[in-house]
């Protein structure tokens, strides 16, 4: 009888073990991806490009996390926060008790430091850019050790979520920035070979059951420029995961192993094309006059089959794209706007209108010409080659002849922002912030980016002053719903307008391994490491499956 | 001509003949795309199947069989009239002449061209038509593909310059030019036709690679260089196995041209 409740007891202890395992995960491991270039810097505050920014937000510890799921904005290191004086000001209560990667306490002179350091024009910090609002100082005040505000000289727009990209640096480590708050820490770094994150011992979250995170032991991030090199390693089960994937990788990897590609849906980033509308380009008075008709653009969006671009050229890994902000912005896309339909009847119906007339299948302008021009975009892109000679057919079908001249990129970029020695253009946005202030550089009429007609010295026409208008008002709005307000008038304007013909939204495409545990891919970026905190490696690939 | 040149022979004008009739012969134009069926295999209706974006692959092989097949040897061919000028003279005159040659060869077999083209490419006006845009592309190519050639035209030249019959034709009063033309230039006759034929599959080849950069033929136009483009994809051609009919065309022609090509001994 007592071996028999012996064994029991046993049982019982060996199951539940068992469930607790399966339930929390197992620690340890080292994860292993690639980066597509050499990190530039390890200082927080001067990330430009993606290898560091995939190092800043694995190691960096900010005050207000974006969830890159939910798009909701998460307490980090601050418990709570509140925005004030119509953006001006926002005040932060800290976490108590923490430290960084060496062991330095966490206060509230960290945050002032980093604000400093934020601010400092010395410094040139492209994050520090997105906050500088206004002429004069910001001012940082320490009410206690445990809270800390900010005031800015003027507004900033969407000033809290702000905050996901700035990670606190330590005023008192002498570590400086490679001190951190972060899951992880940087402990090796090798040029051209590696960098290898461990493990932050001090790091402040706890999972459900109150176990330390994250759960890996540490991050190993290959150097690895060449994609096809970064799949065939995958492949070989030498890197647990992709963090971005194109459409022909991704079905090249559904076909083999169909459980570790995962596409989020439409992504941000956005492929789009445009007509020179540059006063001073050295283009045909009657190409200019073209471009710059509304009815010729309107014409030449609804003669393109964006559905079809979806289907062949991304392999259905793509959706049309109406606009400049995409589906996956869940808050700032206006879902109102009407979805224009392929009708290549109805585009020729509007040229007619605007004067043009079908002869002899070649489509004339009043004055007689023919409606010829050329599209440029980057060489060796094979997507957008596709695009182009998919819209070549498309409007060949109006009588439009389209060519195509691909061009090596700084040629291109010396046409585009120099010579403007062009007719049309296609190219695509990445695009990473959610918020509108981000294409303030597109949309106002003196922008550089302003890619149609750039650095006007007053708006050339009148949609284009009501977009500045629009665009200064949302950034100074003070609260999101008269800001959305604003922003819906930009995206319907530009839905009417068409200065930019707006192509595709591509999907948000990663893989990862079925070793990797509680993977969660998302359409923002990092899509497939987001929650690098919550990833654990199984023992065997059998064990990830149960993911 | 032995059986197996005759053969080559007759393989080399049926592929003439299907190029020259491509026009008659396409199932459908080079362009078109039958959207519906993209990458689709072999059909009745498309017999080599359809590329990435539903174009006939049959239609894109014969156009692109005429773009290569008369752009290719006209490269060919006018970088190895540069290449024998150059080397017959450096080779024969010898001293400074070929050693200024040898130099300049030298100093651009050592230049980053690729750059050079790409800089050419951009100064270029973008509103030329696509066959204008061809005929540069292969004539850059032309103008700039000669240097191999000239270091061995020029070591053969030498090898003949000292040899008897020249100095006997020499001793008999010949002057430079017809040494040159009568009795170097038909004693490398063969050697030039080698460098000929090499250089087909060469500059077909850079055409690819250009066409990658925004240098070579654009689409929709076909040629062999950007149908061989699909070749990026292996796990595709694997799949997919008759992509693999321009990369047959292309050796076959080659080695065509090699089988009718006459003896390539240099004969004093």
């Amino acid at each position: 009888m007592r071996r028999a409740w012996a064994f029991l007891v046993f049982s019982f202890v060996m199951c539940w073990s068992a469930v607790v395992r399966a339930e929390s995960g197992q620690s340890g491991g080292e994860l292993h991806f690639c980066l597509h270039g050499e990190p530039k810097t390890f200082n927080p505050l001067l990330v430009e490009e993606d290898s560091s920014e995939t190092i800043r937000y694995l190691t960096g510890g900010v005050l207000i996390r974006l969830n890159r799921q939910t798009q909701a904005l998460e307490p980090g290191l601050a418990v709570s926060w509140k925005v004030s004086q119509e953006g001006r000001r926002i005040a932060f209560r800290l976490r108590s008790g923490l430290r960084f990667s060496d062991g330095t306490p966490f206060t509230a002179e960290d945050v002032a430091y980093t604000m400093k350091a934020l601010m400092d024009p010395q410094l040139h910090s492209p994050t520090g850019d997105s906050f500088r609002s206004g002429e004069g100082r910001v001012d940082v005040q320490l009410p206690s050790s445990e809270s800390v505000v900010v005031t800015f000289p003027a507004p900033v727009a969407g000033l809290e979520r702000l905050f996901d990209q700035v990670a606190i640096l330590s005023a008192h480590s002498p570590k400086k920035e490679m001190a951190v708050l972060g899951p992880f820490y940087v402990a090796d770094y090798s040029p051209g070979s590696h960098v290898l994150l461990r493990r932050n011992p001090n790091y402040w979250k706890k999972d459900k059951g109150g176990k330390p995170l994250p759960y890996l032991d540490s991050v190993r991030l290959d150097i690895q420029r060449n994609h096809d090199i970064e799949l065939l390693r995958f492949r070989r089960g030498e890197i647990h995961l992709i963090n971005a994937l194109d459409a022909e990788y991704f079905d090249r990897l559904q076909k083999e192993t169909p459980g570790v590609v995962h596409d989020a849906g439409p992504g941000l980033d956005s492929e789009f094309m445009w007509f020179n509308q540059v006063p001073s380009a050295s283009l045909p008075e009657h190409k200019k006059n073209w471009f710059r008709a509304t009815e010729f653009r309107k014409a030449i969006s609804m003669a393109i089959n964006r559905a079809d671009l979806c289907r062949i050229v991304f392999g259905g890994h793509a959706h049309p794209a109406f606009g400049p902000v995409s589906p996956a912005n869940q808050f700032w896309f206006n879902s109102s706007l009407l979805v224009p339909k392929y009708d290549s009847a109805g585009a020729l119906r509007l040229l007619e209108q605007a004067g043009f007339r079908l002869e002899g299948g070649a489509l004339l302008d009043s004055s007689g010409n023919r409606v010829e021009f050329t599209v440029i975009t980057n060489a060796g892109n094979k997507s957008r080659e596709q695009m182009v000679t998919m819209i070549q057919q498309d409007l060949s079908q109006i009588g439009i002849k389209v060519n195509l001249v691909t061009l090596d990129f700084p040629s291109l970029i010396e046409r585009m922002t120099r010579t403007y020695d062009y007719e049309a253009c296609l190219l695509g946005l990445v695009n990473t912030d959610l918020d509108p202030s981000s294409q303030m550089n597109v949309w106002l009429s003196s922008a550089e980016n302003h890619q149609w007609n750039p650095k006007q010295l007053k708006p050339a026409t009148a949609w284009e002053a009501e977009l500045d208008r629009l665009m200064r008002a949302q950034s100074s709005a003070t609260t999101d719903k008269r800001r959305k307000t604003d922003f819906d008038k930009v995206q319907q304007i530009v839905a009417e307008q068409q200065p930019l013909i707006y192509l595709v939204n591509k999907d948000a495409m990663s893989a990862v391994s079925p070793v990797v545990m509680g993977s969660s891919p998302s359409v923002l970026n990092p899509h497939a490491f987001w929650n690098a905190e919550l990833l654990r490696l199984g023992a065997d690939p059998a064990l990830g499956a149960q993911k | 001509m032995s059986p197996l040149q005759k053969g080559a022979a007759l393989i080399l004008c049926v592929i003439f003949a299907f190029m020259v009739l491509a026009t008659i012969l396409v199932p459908a134009p080079y362009a078109r795309q039958f959207r519906d069926v993209p990458n689709a295999g072999p059909s009745t209706a498309h017999l080599l199947g359809t590329d990435a974006l539903g174009r006939d692959s049959l239609s894109r092989l014969l156009y692109g069989t005429r773009v290569s097949l008369l752009l290719a040897p006209a490269t060919a061919l006018l970088s190895t009239l540069i290449a024998a000028l150059l080397g017959c003279a450096a080779g024969f005159l010898g001293g400074w002449f070929e050693r200024i040659v040898l130099a300049v060869t030298d100093l651009s077999l050592a230049l980053p061209w690729l750059f050079l083209l790409l800089t050419v490419r951009a100064m270029l006006p973008l509103d030329v038509p696509p066959m204008v845009s061809i005929i540069i592309a292969f004539l850059m190519m032309g103008l700039l593909g000669w240097q191999a050639s000239v270091r061995v035209i020029c070591a053969a030249a030498h090898g003949v310059r000292d040899s008897d019959f020249l100095l006997l034709a020499r001793s008999s009063g010949c002057k430079p030019a017809r040494l040159l033309l009568r009795h170097i230039a038909p004693n490398l006759r063969p050697l030039f036709y080698a460098q000929f034929w090499i250089s087909i599959p060469l500059f077909i080849l850079t055409e690819a690679n250009l066409s990658i950069l925004g240098l070579g033929v654009m689409e929709p136009m076909p040629s062999w260089g950007n149908l061989l483009r699909g070749f990026e994809d292996f796990s595709a051609l694997a799949a997919n196995p008759w992509r693999l009919v321009p990369l047959i065309l292309l050796v076959t022609v080659v080695m065509c041209f090699q089988l009718v090509l006459p003896s390539q001994e240099v004969t004093p």
